[in-house]
């Protein structure tokens, strides 16, 4: 199939669609509104979807939670203040153990913050953000083509592991148009699901589907949060996604993902100019957190000392230093906000601190 | 021997948690014989709230969602977007309906979503021990109004079925009460008018019914019954509040 240059929020949409979602239910924010637009004007046309615009960010993934229940390939959209909404759906998804997808294209905070893209979400995208022990599976995409193919990944994932899973881009990925192509994928082994409220025959094979996070009784509550934990670390052993970019023999590794990432690699080839060898660790499944292959890098003789780069005051930078865990020097480089920081920027950070 | 009296099987036989005197058993049995003698037990789905009626799921035989508070109407709007031919309903209570899902209940009303809402009324937060709702009366004292409530300081009571039946998408709205046994059968029509106006896909039904909080209220079961009638109805009469089932 030929590329075509599409914008990063109908492309995600598009790609939705294609993954099987016929069911989208939001609430307009700007950077995202592509993606409720797009799927406003796709979906009525796909056989079985339907685009619904709620009253508010809380109804809509309460929607996500009637429509997963009932067992469906369903997904809503949101930028940061929205996605706050979004967490009590969020954590009662979990509990309740259904699949969907939450789309998050940050923004600036905290509070109204600005529509400049951030990353400033991390902590609520990876820790669990609501309520409760749960976790997400995070995807981090850092072009609009890895967006489009992770759409593919987050609704298996979801449908496999019964989670909500979260594709966290910053509003630059939403906004800007890069070429793209959507192609066939590899289709995973998906599980049916006799858990979805469809109707109870009481004479049928099925027994009666209850939908629900409610355990009033302590063993029963600690059963559920077994099953999820014991759910948590199979994603963590089996579903890590990362990309090592000359990390071969790496001075310097910096760590970063999505839109930042690259410049990050723009960063590396200015310092490669200047004859010092830098590499990139770049996590695409922020959870779990590449861990292992972080350390692994970080093992070799050649590699001095590590970069966080963020724009946020450094949240990711939390999980690098428990991964490297006091074996080598880091350091972050960013700014909390919508600031985005400049391939010369960073080059000249890495330069100087390596001297100093 | 001569069956005069069977429970409805879209019961379960688990013992319910309800207070004496409670409202709710009335009306469970109620929304259960209706679903048994409509035929639609195999494609109904309940949707049950935060308070009182939490573990609705467990004596409703039939698919069950436990939403958050409040948010029944739009989960249930979820489910039955996805599957139109399920007979989709709410169960809520006051706290969850009038106060903190007061724009789920008024925006699904306002869609015209096919769904129909049972919407019990006690004046009173019943789960968490006693709480004023928006429907508690004036003057009535709960623990938090100890010395009544004060329409200055926190306003009178919400009329819900007056205030949804505004609403263009509303097919049917009736107030209902469960204070004696002819009002319990009027209570049972109403409830199988307004599944009956999802089936024919008229649009949001929503029956508010006036029920007993005894425990709560500080009564004894027939002082609560009593209540109702002396109390509650004056201010929140019964009565069709809109129907274009017919048009």
């Amino acid at each position: 199939m030929a590329k075509k240059l599409m914008k990063g929020c109908e492309a995600i949409a598009e790609s939705a669609i294609q993954a099987g979602c016929r069911f989208f239910f939001g609430y307009p924010i700007t950077p995202q509104n592509d993606i409720p637009e797009y799927m406003s004007a796709r979906l009525p046309k796909v056989e079985g979807g339907c685009f619904l615009q709620a009253e508010s960010e809380v109804a809509a993934i309460n929607m996500v939670y009637g429509a997963a229940a009932a067992g469906a390939r369903v997904m809503t959209s949101s930028s940061s203040p929205g996605v706050s909404l979004k967490q009590e759906g969020i954590s009662y998804i979990a509990g309740a153990e259904l699949p969907c997808v939450v789309c998050n294209m940050m923004r600036g905070g905290p509070g109204l913050g600005s529509i400049q893209p951030s990353q400033g979400d991390y902590f609520q995208a990876t820790k669990g953000g609501g309520h409760g022990d749960y976790h997400l599976i995070v995807l981090a995409p850092s072009s609009v083509q890895e967006a489009v193919d992770l759409m593919h990944n987050a609704f298996d994932l979801a449908d496999i592991y019964r989670t909500p899973v979260m594709l966290l881009a910053d509003g630059i990925i939403g906004q800007m148009m890069e070429p793209v192509e959507f192609h066939e994928h590899e289709k995973r082994e998906l599980p049916e699901k006799p858990w979805a409220v469809t109707g109870y025959d009481p004479k049928g094979d099925r027994k009666r589907a209850i939908v629900n996070s409610l355990y009033i009784e302590v063993d029963e509550l600690q059963e559920m949060n077994d099953r999820l934990q014991a759910r948590y670390k199979q994603i963590q052993e089996k579903e890590v996604m990362v990309e090592k970019y000359r990390t071969c023999g790496a001075e310097v590794i910096v760590c970063a993902y999505g839109t930042v990432a690259r410049i990050c690699k723009s960063a590396i080839a200015l310092c490669e100019e200047k004859g010092v060898k830098v590499g990139l660790v770049r996590p695409i499944t922020i959870w779990p957190f590449p861990e292992k292959e972080l350390q692994e890098v970080m093992a070799q003789d050649s590699v001095k000392r590590e970069l966080t780069v963020e724009i946020s005051a450094g949240q990711m930078h939390e999980d690098v230093r428990l991964a490297i865990n006091g074996t080598k020097p880091t350091d972050f480089y960013g700014k909390p906000g919508s600031y985005t920081p400049t391939a010369e920027e960073i080059a000249e950070y890495i330069l100087k601190t390596r001297e100093a | 021997m001569n069956t005069v009296f069977k429970k409805t099987p879209v019961l379960t036989d688990t013992i319910m948690h309800y207070c004496p005197g409670c409202g709710h058993g009335i009306v469970h049995r109620l929304v259960a014989e209706v679903i048994e003698e409509l035929g639609i037990q195999d494609r109904t789905i309940g949707f049950v709230p935060v308070g009182c009626a939490v573990f609705g799921y467990k004596y409703f035989n039939i698919d069950c969602v436990e939403a958050a508070h409040g948010r029944a109407p739009a989960a249930a709007t979820g489910c039955k977007r996805v599957n139109p031919n399920n007979i989709v309903f709410t169960y809520q209570g006051d706290g969850d309906l009038a106060s903190i899902g007061a724009a789920e209940i008024v925006h699904a009303a306002h869609r015209g979503e096919k769904i129909t809402t049972i919407f019990i009324n006690n004046a009173i937060y019943g789960m968490t021990g006693g709480q004023m709702a928006p429907t508690t009366l004036v003057g009535q004292k709960t623990t938090t109004s100890p010395y009544g409530r004060d329409p200055e300081h926190c306003g009178k009571p919400i009329r819900i079925a007056e205030m949804i039946a505004t609403i263009e998408g509303a097919a049917y709205v009736e107030r209902v009460s469960v204070d004696s046994t002819p009002n319990i059968r009027k209570a049972k029509a109403a409830i199988k008018k307004a599944f009956q106006c999802q089936i024919d896909r008229k649009g949001f039904a929503l029956v508010e019914v006036l029920s007993s909080c005894p425990t709560n209220w500080g009564k004894s079961p027939s002082e609560a019954m009593d209540w109702i009638k002396s109390d509650m109805i004056p201010y929140y009469p019964l009565g069709v509040k809109k129907d274009i089932t017919n048009e």
